[in-house]
């Protein structure tokens, strides 16, 4: 049964709703607080942020992370930048334009009123990293340098070096650990989310694994926060970490909870290729390179010639061809579908034909290698130290990965999921991006829903819940779940095939990557099913896991994980069939324009699908959030 | 190639370890150390034998997740490089090569190559931050950091949090994890104000804990995946002696 369902917007103007709901949000008393717990899971910069803050706050919170430190969470391997809108620039930024960026770069598929308190809370959050003590570029004053980012015509993007994802992460890394040495945050790392613990319909607990001795834990509390981060790792070969997963919302998912346009995933044009059937992950190269690299591949296909031995003639600058106003800054969906285009063809270049040029050659003839070595150098020494290749003598080899998941768990205007109690902040929501993510719009989203929103947002729920004892671990919901998730660990160890976690897990990422990646097909999403299915089975009855479920098994979790993936695959290839339109990176081949670009379909198409567990992977229950465009008139994006 | 390797195995911490020999005939060069590794799991799961543990997750040389000592030295062989950026190609066929925990009384083994580093989030903890909470910062101009300042506070802060210095200090000592913190922060207006309790609480937190002291024998910048100043560690030296005269 298909429900409309209900986003909590507040009333009012655009630019009013965020404040109204401040102004009438529930307070809890601070001699209250310390009576409320919160869990939170994910100590990325969404989940340290939310942490601290609530800390802070006087609330006493738990922070669980699977890394050996919250520092390590993967918003650490954000290179390029973060957007907020100071204006610094005097370059006619304002929040209007921001929030009218982000929803075009959305390709009209987010909600206005979060779209728009994104950009509005953006300037807080750098004045909070400067305050402690994250480095960003300085121009010789004094004053906070900025750059642009991802074809917007303002520079609202600060950096750090190009770790600007680590310096603001060790920010609030560090903020959580000051309010862990007084005792207001708990600290779980090395511990595993494995099932959520509902009582009366509201979240009140998770069950967690200790990575360390394999035991299983019941931690209770009056809200569960899940900043799990994004789950791109499905499709195995991404530019996440390898232990980036989706098992805690999708077994939140399990427990009710939507999960929101699941197959919407960025695919970054700029990672580094696969070089053998060894490869665990590809390395992201900063998108800046397309500032001054020229993208191409040889026009012949199978041309066995090096690069400086094919003729300017013969090749094929196809980016600066196609979309002669960006060229090869041209955002990142078109960029990596038209190399997919140009690699299809034959025309992909390196040992494995997978890959097109990106070529300094022109750039540092214009403007001398030293130049190009000052704004580079430390990607071109990565990029040697990674293929043992020098980047100013040969062109370097790029392709396309998968990079970021806009899908996610559907949450309301409070960032609160279908689920009382249950919010979920950072990449493991939907909200904000849309169909496509604008560069440097993910650290900030993921500080802006910890730092600024859930200490409103979870206050407004908690007011109600004082009342309310905090449930002992002892309640039957406890026992069963984590019986349950013990079962299925030791089901994995019994199991005794002889097909590793990580052999699945290979496959099902091709499969993925091939169907529902960079371009959809009907026939071929059906197909994906298909054989999603076929190795859901063949994992059921040939998985090995070698060692013992009460203890630390590398094996064991990445087991948990793929089980996982096997099911959330099929639920993207659902959602991407079901949407018969292309928007933003989700490009359906049936729906193109002439020129073969994304053809939206704002008559039937403009809601976010929320997807309901039936109890069978295979036939999930569809919810339409529809998307209301109030303020601003969807038009084509164009970037000819 | 062909690849032999020594392996430290060590069921848990309170259990000895010992080398045990693997070898691998099919090793790319094109493949990172720990695809190597993955290479020999592999194999192991297939025999029934228990994967060896290591720590891993970005695998692009900036989450400090990994780190193992490679024929002695931590990260291996190739300069400011973490063990995951470390490439076959600086290997050759036929080699053998050791591999084993970072070696620290304050990072006991947890299993095989894993180790446990708690302890540097406590020294972090003790200090390792600017005193400030959501909603108090003030607008982010106000506080000028000159281009200068701005660069060698970075230069401090690109700290991963390895532990590699520590595994390499023949005292094990958290020296140079702990002068980077303290000259990040020093290094910026925003941080100063705090410097004195800052160091003072961090440096007794390292002594508390399981680290050596430091003799200044700077093996720690050479190993470091970061190069990491020496230069951090008489910064922290000088605000400790000069907090310690406030005092
Ligand atoms: C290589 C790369 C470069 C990027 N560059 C940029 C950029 O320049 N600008 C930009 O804006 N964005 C960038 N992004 C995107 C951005 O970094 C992320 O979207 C953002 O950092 C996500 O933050 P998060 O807090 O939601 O999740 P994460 O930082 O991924 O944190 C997830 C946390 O959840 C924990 N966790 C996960 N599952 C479990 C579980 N089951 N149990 C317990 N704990 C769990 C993890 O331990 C971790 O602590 C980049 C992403 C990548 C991969
Ligand atoms: S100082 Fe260097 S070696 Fe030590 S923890 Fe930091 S990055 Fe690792
Ligand atoms: S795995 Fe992250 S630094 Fe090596």
């Amino acid at each position: 049964m298909e429900k409309e369902i209900k986003a909590n917007i507040p009333k009012g103007n655009l630019q009013d709703k965020w404040s109204n709901y401040k102004a009438q949000a529930k307070l809890v008393s601070p001699n209250n607080r310390k009576k409320l717990e919160i869990i939170v899971v994910g100590t990325g910069l969404a989940g340290s942020s939310a942490a601290a803050s609530l800390a802070e706050m006087g609330y006493k919170v738990k922070a669980f992370c699977f890394q050996d430190s919250p520092r390590r969470a993967h918003s650490v391997a954000a290179q390029g930048g973060v957007n907020a809108m100071k204006n610094y620039q005097n370059d006619g930024d304002s929040v209007y334009r921001m929030f009218h960026d982000t929803l075009k770069g959305g390709d009209f598929r987010s909600r206005e009123a979060n779209t728009y308190r994104l950009a509005e809370c953006s300037a807080s959050l750098i004045d909070q990293a400067v305050a402690q003590g994250v480095p960003f570029g300085r121009e010789y004053s004094g004053y906070l340098k900025n750059r642009s980012f991802g074809g917007v015509q303002v520079s609202r993007t600060f950096y750090a070096r190009g770790q600007t994802g680590q310096q603001l992460l060790l920010g609030a890394y560090q903020a959580l650990m000051r309010q862990k040495e007084i005792g207001k945050i708990k600290l779980y790392a090395r511990h595993e989310m494995l099932d959520l613990v509902l009582i009366d319909g509201k979240a009140k607990g998770i069950i967690a694994r200790n990575l360390d001795t394999g035991k299983m834990e019941r931690h209770a509390a009056h809200a569960v926060v899940l900043a799990t981060g994004g789950f791109g790792k499905i499709y195995y070969l991404s530019t996440l970490a390898m232990g980036c997963n989706a098992s805690a919302i999708w077994r939140a998912h399990k427990k009710g909870a939507f999960m929101a346009n699941p197959s919407w995933t960025q695919i970054h044009p700029t990672s580094l290729p696969q070089s053998g059937p060894y490869q665990s992950k590809l390395t992201l190269m900063s998108e800046s390179l397309r500032n001054d690299g020229r993208i191409w591949v040889p026009k012949a296909q199978n041309d066995q010639r090096p690069p400086h031995e094919i003729p300017e003639n013969e090749r094929d600058y196809y980016l600066e061809r196609k979309y002669p106003s960006f060229g090869n800054l041209a955002p990142r969906d078109i960029a990596s579908r038209a190399a997919k285009e140009q690699i299809d063809a034959g025309k992909g270049v390196g040992a494995l034909k997978n890959a097109v040029y990106l070529d300094f050659k022109d750039a540092i003839h214009e403007y001398g290698k030293e130049t190009i070595a000052e704004r580079y150098g430390n990607l071109f020494s990565m990029y040697e130290k990674i293929t043992g290749i020098n980047a100013y003598q040969e062109p370097m080899k790029i392709s396309p990965s998968a990079h970021f998941s806009m899908g996610g768990l559907w949450v309301d205007y409070d960032l609160m999921t279908n689920i009382p109690g249950l919010f979920a902040i950072g990449e493991a929501n939907f909200s904000d991006h849309g169909a496509n993510r604008l560069g440097a719009n993910s650290l900030l989203q993921a500080c802006v829903d910890g730092y600024y929103i859930a200490p409103y947002t979870l206050q407004n729920y908690l007011a109600d819940q004082i009342q309310v004892p905090q449930s002992a671990i002892n309640h039957p919901a406890f026992e069963i779940a984590e019986n349950q998730a013990k079962k299925q660990l030791k089901e994995f160890v019994s199991c005794q095939g002889n097909k590793t976690s990580e052999e699945f897990h290979r496959e099902l990422g091709k499969v993925l990557y091939d169907n529902c990646g960079l371009s959809r097909s009907a026939e071929g999403l059906q197909e994906a099913i298909q054989k999603i299915q076929q190795l859901r089975q063949e994992f059921k009855k040939n998985l090995l896991v070698p060692g013992d479920v009460e203890d630390i098994n590398s094996e064991l979790e990445k087991a948990g994980r793929v089980a996982d993936y096997m099911e959330l695959a099929e639920l993207m290839c659902i959602d991407a069939l079901q949407r018969n339109e292309s928007c933003g990176a989700h490009f359906r081949e049936e729906f193109q324009t002439d020129e073969g670009e994304a053809l939206r379909n704002d008559k039937d198409f403009a809601f976010t699908a929320a997807w309901e567990w039936s109890g069978d992977s295979s036939s999930p229950i569809l919810n339409k959030e529809n998307l209301k465009f109030e303020f601003v008139q969807p038009t084509q994006r164009s970037y000819k | 190639m062909k690849i032999h390797l020594k392996v430290w195995r060590q069921k848990n911490r309170h259990t000895k370890g010992k080398m045990h020999d693997y070898t691998l005939t099919e090793v790319d060069e094109e493949m990172s150390f720990l695809e190597m590794l993955d290479m020999l799991n592999l194999q192991l799961a297939k025999k029934g034998e228990r994967p060896v543990e290591f720590d891993h997750d970005c695998r692009e040389g900036i989450c400090g997740q990994c780190g193992v000592m490679i024929n002695g030295i931590a990260h291996g062989p190739l300069k400011n490089t973490t063990t995951c950026q470390l490439h076959m190609r600086s290997f050759k066929d036929g080699d053998t090569i050791y591999v084993e925990p970072f070696q620290a009384k304050a990072f006991p083994v947890i299993r095989d190559l894993k180790v446990n580093r708690t302890s540097l989030d406590e020294i972090i903890a003790a200090g390792g931050y600017v005193s400030v909470n959501t909603g108090q910062a003030p607008e982010a101009n106000t506080i000028l950091v000159s281009h200068e300042e701005a660069e060698n506070a970075f230069d401090a802060a690109a700290c991963i949090g390895c532990g590699a210095c520590v595994a390499t200090c023949k005292n094990a000592s958290a020296a140079l994890f702990t002068g980077a913190k303290i000259a990040q922060l020093a290094r910026l207006p925003q941080g100063k104000k705090e410097s004195n309790k800052r160091t003072i609480n961090m440096v007794n937190r390292m002594e508390d804990l399981d680290f050596g002291h430091c003799t200044n024998t700077e093996a720690c910048q050479v190993e470091c995946p970061q190069d990491i100043s020496v230069l951090t560690i008489a910064e922290m030296n000088y605000e400790y002696n000069k907090a310690k005269l406030k005092d």
